[in-house]
């Protein structure tokens, strides 16, 4: 180790300077160079949910970049559910560990990241230091900086992007529905063949957030916390859709599959005709690995869908925090952002601004458009916002009231 | 001069307990203390009962507690009579060796594993669906009917039993020698009684006390478990112990404090069940004591003899569908209803997982072995200690060896966490390690303790007689009568081991990647494809661990049939 | 610790002297006697009245649940305290216990002294089987054995380990009437022969006669 002699005079200089300065960190993040040398031959440990080869295979590419460019090591981390990773940094609080936690960077968006930030188990702000973090355009792009509406306050970095997805099997449908009450007319000509994940589930809470927004006149309300509205007055529309949907939905709505995942698996198998997902790219990786039919097809709702950005976060104790920046820095990277969108690496929209990109970087986020399973281009960004984190909440535990115990 | 053997010995019992005593008091602190309303991080600092409040007011909780119960008591009775019918009609019969043969692939296979191939065996677009349509059923999509996830948990109750048939047939097979059944048998049968009235007169009560542990211990599972009942439960509502698991994950981290007071309950639950059925227990001895001796020496031989032959392949048969399931998935390109076999095979899913296996399966075998051989040895001290001292293990001291089997693992890992922090304990291998023997210990005791414990004491007397040390008595002498079952125990707690997820995800905070770590991450993406391969793919390590525990005793004492005879 | 196991040892009686085993505070068992070289003290009695619970105590085995008074003495040696195999006491029992993961060569060898070479202790232990008429039996599996070649190996493991006492309990009782008279004279002929001082539990008045010395009856007084 060549360099061992010179980090060991920075970081004794940068400890002393610590401990004057009352902090354990041996760089500065306005100093983006001391960072990348604090990093040098770091190990990040990122928590990231490993249910998803393609994910997978994503995290192992910016690994070995990451090892080449910048000599930090990085450890993908899988995780069955994030909440695995916020039990663990809680823990470490809980314990008084407060600068050598065991996980230097999660995965995260919307109700963790609140919880998360709320219990000051995160550090920063350092997301607008990070010097890609301009390429997302965030004054004209507010999406990159709100999670669920919150204001991230740069306690969290953007690193994708979502949109609430329809997909049907086009040998068995013909003309999908494109808005909620002729979602129920559709589901009452063919019982059986729709149904959403179980709230509290992310996509199914989502769905009901998706059927609100699409059933309310007034949005307004929703956008701020659910305290101040009338809640009963403002969902009623919706427990009334729900009732009148429920009996055709698939096993005439007494059990919900898990997941997502465990819907999908639903259209793999046949039960189902129609489904959502959170992934616009997933139903078409899907028909690639075999698990939907070839004739899949995707398509938003008229009028939108609720569409949300996916973050990065570093906990508050993580040991290894400049390793942490550089690999939260390099998933902003124009080449990793357009690696990361490409159908044969996973598929996840970019949260870079076009318009920030030269030429020759926007033109590797240009993919052939002849994959029939995906969106048509440019069906993206008929987004609504996502409300408040409190109405989810609410709904979760009033939708649990009426049909969680029958 | 001090004998090595007390050197061991003496302080066993007590490292066995402090090994377990701290994390099971830190894993329940953990719970207890947040139920209660106390947990500084999340601003918790005032005891309150708010939170059981907010848990009696959750909607459908009586259901909740109920199916846990229900499920758990039912699919342990049923697995249990399954068993000794099967026993008692076929003991020493040339089917008994079949089935013996087949224990092992069986017992490793994953519980998750079993109940996702069972629910594909059944579910409407399951393989049973697929082989009768289009005909004879006429259905050209599945049909949409409500099983798996029964709202009477019925589905759930097959898939607990499927997999703890061969567990306590497992467990009976290291226990059968030790009650001298054969000879139990051959006096009854003398006595002009028919094999199954031979059996359940004669044999049954000596043999049941022998698997009272592990019949708790198949309790306290059945009636938290977790994985099995994600995937053939009910869902609205689901038992308790998911209900626990999902507040627990919440991503309000306030739930915490419900979700603690959750786990008690579910702790409650557990003990709940297991006072019901120790309270059966005492009535069937009672309700037995006549009949046992009424001299009648013949009922309904033919009719129990054919209802333990149907159970027991029904379970054999479930349980060996889902594997074929499982291999078909692992195999399958895109496979739509109706068509009952995959076409056109691919290798995808398998090449996909080959790369980078290596790895995950050496830290799987690397912690199992070293957790079991720490485990095998604390127990194995601390029996030997009672046996010298004469005196059982105090009760208490028993109950806490359990604990860690009935609380929910997810809140008691919490307090692990908690603990190896405030230790100091770098996250990794050792970590994880030291958490694995918390789990497998207690399934190691119960596996061992009747055998060891009714070890014939003049073996012990007469060595000593002839002038051996205790050290060399228990190498020469009580090491090699205890065999078999010290391998059972080997390889039940090495299974125990490599099916841990949480303890090495939370432990070794990522440092530690097993084959079990990677398959359940990657099944959280439902993709049935490459779960069937890492099912597959996990069972073989704990299945090389059965094979070698049934079958070596066989190799090393093929000349020495007194030691491996059942009888 | 005395070491009684280098040999050249002249024969030595057993000594109870005021020995009273304890159940609960109260006295079971009460004996003060001498047992003489190659003489066999039959103790009889009813179930329950302490045989089995004598030769645990003399033997070094008593249950916690006992105490026990008084001294047990071999020659000059007090037996109290030492471990039971520094006693140098032989047992029989009623079932043989031959240890089923050896064969019979390895039981015998197993009670004999460390030491020697190899060679020499199989020469020992194909010596001793031929001698009981069990020629060429060294490597066979002892559950193939019928029960009287079980009983005469469990008595040549039990003489090899080269005992200065021998307690025997009822280890006639499970044999039929012919292999009861063969096993019992022999062990009769083998106690008269090494002068070992003995002492026999029994049920059966024939044992008592056979072993032709005192009869001692326990929990009949």
């Amino acid at each position: 180790m060549p360099l061992l002699p010179r980090r060991a005079a920075r970081a004794l200089s940068l400890a002393v300077l610590a401990l004057v300065a009352g902090t354990a960190q041996g760089y500065a993040l306005d100093d983006w160079s001391t960072v990348t040398d604090e990093a040098a031959g770091q190990t990040v440990y990122f928590a990231a949910w490993g249910g998803d080869a393609d994910v997978n295979g994503y995290l192992d590419w910016v690994s070995a970049q990451m090892q080449q460019r910048y000599d930090v090591g990085v450890v993908h981390v899988k995780l069955g559910d994030t909440a695995e990773a916020v039990s663990r940094v809680l823990a470490e609080k809980a314990a008084g560990n407060a600068d050598h936690g065991a996980i230097d960077l999660v995965w995260l968006n919307g109700e963790n990241f609140a919880a998360m930030k709320e219990n000051g188990l995160l550090y920063g702000p350092f997301a607008t230091r990070l010097p890609h973090y301009a390429l997302t355009a965030p004054e004209s792009h507010p999406e990159v900086s709100h999670d669920f509406t919150l204001p991230t306050e740069g306690y969290e970095s953007p690193w994708g992007k979502a949109q609430l997805t329809f997909y049907y099997d086009s040998a068995r449908v013909d003309t999908p529905p494109r808005d909620m009450n002729a979602l129920l007319d559709w589901a009452q000509a063919h019982p059986g063949r729709f149904t959403y994940p179980l709230p509290p589930d992310f996509l199914g809470s989502s769905f009901l957030k998706q059927a609100l927004l699409g059933l309310v006149d007034d949005r307004e309300p929703l956008y701020h916390p659910v305290g101040e509205a009338d809640f009963d007055a403002v969902t009623a529309p919706l427990w009334d859709y729900l009732d009148r949907l429920h009996p055709y939905l698939w096993r005439e709505g007494r059990t919900f599959p898990a997941s997502g995942s465990a819907l999908r698996q639903l259209m793999g198998d046949g039960e189902l005709s129609l489904a959502l997902t959170f992934t616009p790219s997933a139903p078409a990786a899907a028909v690639a690995d075999h698990q939907l039919p070839p004739t899949t097809r995707s398509y938003l709702l008229d009028g939108g869908t609720l569409g949300n950005v996916h973050f990065v976060a570093i906990p508050f104790n993580a040991s290894h925090k400049a390793g942490a920046l550089v690999l939260a820095n390099f998933l902003l990277a124009p080449e990793a952002q357009a690696r990361k969108q490409a159908l044969d690496g996973w598929g996840d929209a970019t949260v870079l601004a076009m318009e920030r990109l030269d030429a020759s970087q926007r033109a590797a986020f240009e993919t052939p458009d002849d994959n029939p399973t995906r969106l048509p281009a440019g069906a993206l960004g008929k987004t609504l916002a996502e409300p408040h984190p409190s109405w989810m909440a609410r709904l979760e535990s009033a939708w649990q009231a009426r049909y969680g115990a029958r | 001069m001090i004998d090595p053997h007390a050197l061991w010995t003496r302080p066993a019992p007590w490292l066995a307990m402090a090994v377990l005593g701290l994390p099971v008091a830190a894993g329940l602190g953990a719970v207890i203390a947040p139920a209660f309303g106390w947990l500084p991080a999340l601003g918790g600092t005032s005891p309150t009962l708010a939170h059981w409040q907010a848990l009696w007011e959750t909607p459908g909780l009586v259901d909740m507690v109920r199916l846990s119960a229900v499920t758990g008591l039912a699919s342990a009775g049923l697995s249990l009579a399954i068993v000794m019918l099967f026993l008692g009609a076929f003991l020493h019969t040339r089917l008994f060796g079949v089935v013996r043969r087949l224990l092992s692939p069986l017992l490793a296979v994953p519980h998750a594993a079993a109940a996702i191939g069972l629910a594909f065996l059944f579910t409407p677009s399951g393989l049973a669906a697929r082989l009768v349509s289009p005909w004879p059923s006429g259905w050209e999509y599945p049909p949409d009917y409500l099983f798996p996830g029964d709202p009477d948990g019925l589905a759930l109750i097959i898939g607990l039993t499927i997999k703890e048939v061969p567990f306590l047939l497992l467990m009976s097979l290291a226990a059968l020698p030790q009650c001298r059944a054969g000879e139990r048998l051959d006096v009854a049968r003398g006595l002009g009684y028919r094999p199954m009235a031979a059996f359940l007169k004669a044999v049954l009560p000596g043999l049941y006390p022998l698997l009272r542990l592990p019949v708790y211990a198949v309790i306290a599972f059945a009636t938290s478990a977790v994985d099995v009942a994600l995937i053939l439960g009910p869902t609205t509502p689901p038992p308790l112990s998911v209900a626990v698991l999902r507040w627990l994950n919440d991503p309000d981290l306030t739930m915490r404090f419900m979700a603690s007071a959750g786990a008690l309950l579910q702790l409650g639950v557990t003990l709940a069940a297991l006072l019901v059925w120790w309270t059966l227990e005492g009535l069937t001895a009672r309700a037995c004591r006549g009949w046992l001796s009424d001299g009648r020496r013949a009922f309904g031989d033919t009719a129990l003899r054919w209802t333990g032959l149907g159970l027991l392949g029904a379970a054999l048969v479930l349980i060996i569908g889902s594997l074929i399931g499982l291999m078909l998935w692992s195999l399958a390109g895109y496979w739509p209803f109706p068509e009952a076999l995959p076409w056109p095979w691919i290798a995808d899913n398998w090449l996909g997982a080959l790369d980078g296996l290596a790895a995950p399966l050496e830290h799987a075998a690397e912690v199992g072995l070293a957790a079991t051989l720490v485990s095998l040895g604390l127990v194995l001290g601390a029996l030997e200690a009672e046996s010298r001292r004469t005196r059982p293990v105090r009760r208490w001291s028993e109950w806490l060896l359990y604990l860690p089997l009935l609380v929910p693992p997810v809140a008691f890992l919490f307090g692990l966490v908690l603990i190896q922090t405030q230790l100091g304990l770098a996250p990794g291998i050792a970590a994880v390690i030291g958490a694995h023997v918390v789990f497998v210990l207690p399934y190691v005791f119960l596996s061992l303790a009747e055998s060891h414990r009714r070890l014939d004491p003049r073996w012990t007397q007469l060595a000593r007689s002839l002038g051996a040390s205790p050290s060399r008595v228990f190498w020469r002498v009580r090491l090699p009568l205890l065999t078999a079952p010290l391998l059972t125990a080997a390889a039940v707690g090495f299974a125990v081991s490599i099916g841990q997820y949480l303890p090495t995800l939370l432990l070794g905070a990522g440092r530690v990647a097993t084959i079990t770590t990677e398959a359940v991450s990657l099944a959280s993406g439902g993709d049935r494809r490459l779960t069937a391969v890492y099912a597959l793919l996990q069972l073989l390590l704990p299945a090389a661990g059965f094979a070698l525990a049934l079958g070596l005793p066989r190799l090393l004492f093929r000349h020495r049939i007194g030691l491996v005879s059942p009888s | 610790m005395t070491d009684l196991s280098h040999t050249g040892l002249a024969p030595a009686s057993l000594h109870l002297e005021r020995l009273v085993i304890n159940l609960a505070g109260q006295p079971l068992v009460r004996l003060d006697t001498d047992i003489a070289p190659g003489e066999i003290l039959t103790v009889m009695g009813p179930s329950g009245s302490g045989k089995s619970t004598l030769l645990a105590a003399i033997a070094g085995f008593l249950a916690p649940a006992f105490t026990a008074a008084g001294c047990v003495r071999l020659g000059d040696t007090p037996l109290d305290g030492l471990p039971p195999e520094s006693r140098h006491v032989g047992l029989l029992f009623q079932d043989p216990l031959l240890f089923p993961h050896l064969s019979v060569g390895g039981n015998l060898a197993f009670g004999m002294a460390p030491g020697g070479r190899r060679r020499e202790r199989r020469a020992r232990v194909a010596e001793a089987l031929a001698r009981a008429g069990l020629a060429g039996y060294a490597e066979r599996d002892p559950a193939t054995l019928s029960g009287g070649q079980k009983a005469r190996v469990a008595l040549l493991r039990v003489l090899l380990s080269a005992p200065r006492a021998m307690l025997l309990d009822e280890p006639f009782s499970s044999l039929d009437v012919a292999l009861r008279d063969d096993l019992r004279r022999r062990v009769v002929a083998e106690i008269a022969r090494r002068g070992l001082p003995a002492l026999l539990v029994t049920h059966d008045p024939a044992d008592a006669e056979a072993a032709g010395g005192r009869i001692v009856t326990l929990g009949g007084s």
